[in-house]
């Protein structure tokens, strides 16, 4: 058994377009309010993890961001798999503790591509990388690519737009109850299929929303819990995988989920039938429909089946992205891995939204970052209430 | 065969020393992949090293015939031609094995469907040597 690690802050950032700030700025107020939350002082941060900073590339992105926080660290990591990063840093700084590297590690995130104009899932940029050249040079963005999957999961298994709406209406269904949410008004099955068509086969409302702001959270060591006095969260595993175009022969129908989720059971000791509550990424319907299958949740090719009927809402058998989600809620800086484990964390220590809040002693954060038809990472986390492992 | 339709405004590729024959070869009507001699695979896109055992790979001529293994209608995309648009963006399995991103053109969006049998066209841009295979109805 290994040593304890523990999420003793998490705060995420109220704004969902913020013009006024800067990026940086935001990054400062989430780390301030994750310490707070914890009751920990900045002094005691000794560890810190972010991706890159989207509207700074080649920032070294540790120099650039220790240096603006005035953070005196002995160990930084900037993992960037986009969206789920901030999934894998939990994982991460975990090991680090666990390493003896350091005992109190601050992970932040902010974004601002709705005060930026962005057109973050349907548009198109510059060549960047290898690939590019042979994907975006076709229009090859954000929502072609998960439109592309969603159409070979309809191919294969019969999976409906209705299906997937219904992942919509439920994450609608919880945002009603979030002051914060972008989306608060519950949306019908009807509603989703009938929104315009962005990338057939997926709907606007298939999409998640494009939104400012932040997060952050404080992964601390058995030794720094046992001085603070509010509830903590326990990290019981944590898995990660990146799945790639693998020369041609790539299955867009699961995604890296498949190992990272199996990696973060065995490392709890857990399965799928003991998870309770779960973040699961949203920047699409698909999205969660096919790690929903790939986590074990159930078989592949049945998740259209699986969410029918209310399965995914607060009172249902999978409680699922009880804050309204990236859908609904919010997706700071197009990477919405931070708030899934925010709510997660929420959830099990009584802090969600009371009509919401379930009693789940374990629950999973995953994160699904970058494209699910080219190439993404995944990221898995179990979580629990302290003394449920 | 190149169409007669050129590629332009769509964005052009980015040509490597290491791709600059797969761009040069569209540009005279053939699509190239990489051949691994030992472990006998296609792959896409092209590289001078498989990437499943790292031996340098060899070109090799594919016949540009596939079927459609997925494909996305955008009705639009923000910075892209707007008489480019719905544009059909999709993955071809070719003959040869491997699924690659194109674009289907000379059709009905309405009328594709998986599945249906593919052949590649190749548009000229406006670099001599470098053309962009896109894929038709057969
Ligand atoms: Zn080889």
């Amino acid at each position: 058994m290994s040593e304890p690690v523990y999420i003793a802050g998490a705060f995420e950032h109220p704004t969902r377009e913020a013009p006024e700030k800067s990026t940086m700025q935001i990054h400062a107020e989430v780390a301030a309010g994750a310490l707070d939350d914890a009751g920990v002082s900045k002094d005691a941060v000794d560890a810190y993890f972010t991706a890159g900073v989207p509207e700074m590339e080649h920032a070294l992105t540790p120099l650039m961001a220790t240096d603006y926080l005035g953070l005196d660290v002995d160990y930084a990591d900037t993992t960037d798999y986009g969206g789920s990063s901030y999934v894998s840093h939990v994982g991460h700084a975990a090991s680090a503790i666990r390493d003896g590297k350091c005992d109190v590690a601050l992970i932040t995130l902010a974004g601002r591509p709705r005060s930026r104009g962005q057109a973050t899932g349907s548009g198109t940029r510059e060549l960047r990388t290898v690939q590019d050249s042979f994907e975006r040079i076709y229009g090859a963005t954000n929502v072609t690519m998960y439109g592309m999957a969603a159409r070979r999961h309809m191919h294969e298994h019969g999976t409906t737009s209705e299906q997937l709406a219904e992942i919509r209406a439920a994450a609608s269904h919880h945002a009603q109850y979030n002051e914060n949410a972008m989306y608060q008004d519950p949306v019908s099955v009807e509603e989703v299929v009938d929104s315009p068509v962005v990338a057939d086969p997926l709907h606007l409302l298939d999409c998640c929303v494009i939104s400012d702001g932040g997060g952050a959270l404080l992964v601390v060591s058995e030794d720094v819990r046992a001085e603070l006095s509010r509830d903590c969260v326990e990290v019981l595993g944590h898995g990660e995988s990146p799945k790639h175009h693998d020369a041609g022969r790539i299955d867009i129908t699961a995604t890296g989920a498949v190992e990272s989720g199996k990696q973060a059971f065995a490392e709890a000791g857990l399965g799928p039938e003991h998870v309770e509550y779960a973040s699961i990424y949203d920047s699409f319907t698909i999205t969660v429909l096919e790690a929903i299958e790939d986590l074990g949740f159930c078989a592949k090719g049945e998740g259209g089946k699986f969410v029918e009927g209310g399965t995914l809402r607060a009172d249902g058998d999978l409680p699922f992205n009880t804050d309204g989600g990236g859908l609904c809620s919010n997706h700071p800086g197009n990477r919405g891995g931070m708030t899934k484990v925010i709510e997660a964390v929420r959830q099990l220590r009584g802090e969600a939204n009371p009509e919401v809040q379930t009693d789940a002693d374990v629950a999973l954060a995953h994160g699904t970052g970058g494209s699910i038809a080219t190439r993404h990472g995944a990221a898995t986390l179990l979580l629990g209430t302290e003394g449920s492992a | 065969m190149t169409d007669e339709e050129t590629w332009g405004p769509r964005p052009l590729p980015d040509v490597s020393p290491e791709t600059e024959r797969y761009w040069a070869a569209a540009s005279e009507g053939t699509l190239l992949l990489s051949y691994c001699s030992a472990c006998d695979l296609y792959i896409y896109h092209p590289r001078a090293r498989c990437p499943d055992c790292f031996e340098e790979t060899e070109w090799a001529e594919s016949s540009g015939d596939g079927t459609v293994y997925s494909f996305s209608v955008a009705e639009r995309m923000e910075g892209w031609p707007e008489e480019d648009l719905p544009l059909v963006v999709a993955y071809v399995e070719l003959d040869e094995g491997p699924r690659v991103m194109t674009n289907i053109v000379g059709c009905d969006p309405d009328e594709i469907a998986i599945d249906d049998s593919v052949s590649a066209v190749f548009r000229q841009t406006e670099e001599d040597d470098v053309a962009v295979p896109v894929f038709q109805p057969s």
